[in-house]
């Protein structure tokens, strides 16, 4: 951990892309899972993802990347589906 | 070369912003700073500055602006008084916070309510906490002074944090008083091309201002932040040091007049001060050892060098332009007491409240504070530790 000696003025983050190493996915509560048939590939979950949990390749969509997904529900709320069926829905983690 | 001219205070400070043309200028207006921000605002729509003057439409967002700003990499000023002062308290923090070297002078008023254009100090010493440096300013001259250092100080390496400048709302600010300005060049050349810290607008190299810092780290943060108080005087000091080159004239942490073999002593801030040193004078004619302090540098306060200062006295009395309602007594006693309360001999303290919402301050009252003074040191008893003078029953 650092020192008080080590902290840079003002705190400022002089390092980009540190977010990385702050693996958000532990403080989810709810997991979005995705229904693929349902999923026109809109990518409006990758657009609204605050945290960059939607991975896409070659521009179609993946799956989540769960170290960073927090459970936020954004992406099922956006997600238009196919003909009024979501293809993103969220459940409990715990379950 | 220096320019003679009599002129308000507002209008001398304005002068050195245009002198020093920041980059980045945000404010609102609010009297008795109004004057000052119309005159710059006069400066920059004659095209005699480049400074990007942002109108926002409160002092909560003139400051945050700022923020930005100077985050961005500029060199920022602004300027407020009184309840803008207040209204823009949570920036304050976090122009300290992000060590941001933001200039602003603070044209002293009091708070509602009730509601009250004159001059006291609860404005400033309300922020006084607030991890921004403040320079107290007697005088026009002062006010136009501390204003062109204050970049100096804000902008040094080892400091980067932003400062207030603050001067008596009317009696200062609107009053025309003769000063010697410098030089354009002369102020430009010593407040120097500006270096931004961690400039946001350098793009090559991306960083983040204002992360989230909890538990774990939040104690190192302020640890850090502390330290660089420590720091300041020292740069105050050499700062100054330059300034008498190019002005002549000497400025240091406090202001001791009369005070080296002074057996009773006044301790006061701003324009209050001048008075105080008259009576004084009148004083040592008739052989009363007394002497005054005024500090110039009140945050950080230099408290070793002040409790060195006082400490030979006999008595003390320490006058408040601000109360602290419901805290045992007013803002500059509480930093006094606390400067000599470790050394073995030390002076009797008395604390009195004057001239608030304006009230004026009169000779009469610096004599009987002097007289109330001379019966401490001769009895060692007091009477009423804190109580406000130049008020009716
Ligand atoms: S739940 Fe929130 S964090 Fe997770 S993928 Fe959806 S939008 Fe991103
Ligand atoms: S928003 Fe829904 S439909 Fe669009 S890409 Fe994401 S999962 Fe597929």
């Amino acid at each position: 951990m650092m020192g008080w000696k080590d902290i840079p003025p003002g705190m400022v983050i002089l390092e980009p892309g540190s977010a990385l190493k702050i693996k958000t996915g532990s403080w989810r509560a709810f997991r979005p899972r995705w229904i693929e048939e349902n999923c026109i590939q809109c990518l409006l979950c990758w657009l609204y993802c605050p945290d960059n949990a939607v991975k896409v390749k070659d521009g179609k969509r993946q799956d989540f990347d769960f170290d960073y997904c927090k459970g936020c529900g954004l992406c099922a709320l956006e997600c238009p589906g196919k003909k009024g069926n979501k293809a993103i829905v969220m459940e409990e983690e715990v379950k | 070369m220096t320019k003679v001219v009599a002129v308000t205070g507002n209008e001398a400070v304005a002068n050195a912003f245009r002198q020093v043309e920041p980059d980045v200028c945000a404010a609102y207006p609010i009297t008795p700073q109004t004057e000052l921000m119309q005159r710059f605002a006069s400066f920059v729509s004659d095209g005699k500055v480049k400074t990007e003057l942002v109108l926002v439409e409160s002092e909560h967002s003139a400051l945050s602006a700022c923020v930005g700003a100077a985050a961005a990499g500029g060199r920022v000023a602004t300027a407020t008084a009184s309840q803008g002062l207040a209204l823009a308290w949570e920036i304050l923090f976090i122009a300290s916070g992000f060590r941001l070297p933001i200039v602003m002078p603070v044209v002293n008023r009091a708070l509602s309510a009730p509601i009250n254009i004159h001059c006291d100090h609860s404005d400033a010493m309300g922020a006084r906490d607030s991890g921004w440096i403040q320079l107290w300013s007697e005088n026009a001259q002062e006010a136009y002074d501390n204003t062109i250092q204050a970049f100096r100080i804000a902008e040094h390496m080892d400091i980067r944090l932003p400062v207030m400048i603050c001067y008596d709302g009317f009696i200062i600010s609107h009053s025309i008083e003769r000063i010697e300005y410098l030089d354009d060049e002369l102020v430009k050349k010593f407040v120097g091309e500006y270096k931004p810290l961690y400039p946001l607008l350098d793009v090559d190299k991306p960083k983040s201002y204002g992360p989230l810092i909890l538990t774990d780290l939040y104690m190192e943060v302020r640890r850090s932040q502390a330290e660089v108080y420590k720091k300041v005087p020292k740069v105050v000091l050499e700062v100054a040091k330059e300034f008498k080159k190019i002005s002549g004239r000497s400025y240091g942490l406090f202001e001791a007049y009369r005070l080296d073999d002074a057996e009773i002593g006044v301790v006061i801030l701003n324009s209050a001060a001048g008075t105080t040193k008259d009576v004084i004078d009148e004083y040592r004619a008739q052989g009363v050892k007394v002497g005054l302090l005024k500090p110039r540098l009140f945050r950080p306060f230099p408290y070793e060098e002040v409790g060195e200062a006082l400490k030979h006295l006999k008595a003390v009395c320490v006058l408040d332009r601000a109360d602290g309602f419901g805290g045992s007594f007013g803002p500059l006693y509480l930093d006094i007491a606390a400067s000599l309360c470790n050394f073995k001999e030390k002076p009797i303290l008395i604390n009195r409240i004057y001239g608030l919402g304006g009230r004026d301050y009169m000779p009469e009252h610096a004599q009987q504070v002097i007289e109330e003074l001379q019966k401490i040191a001769k009895t060692g008893k007091v009477k009423i530790l804190k109580e406000y003078i130049g008020v009716r029953e």
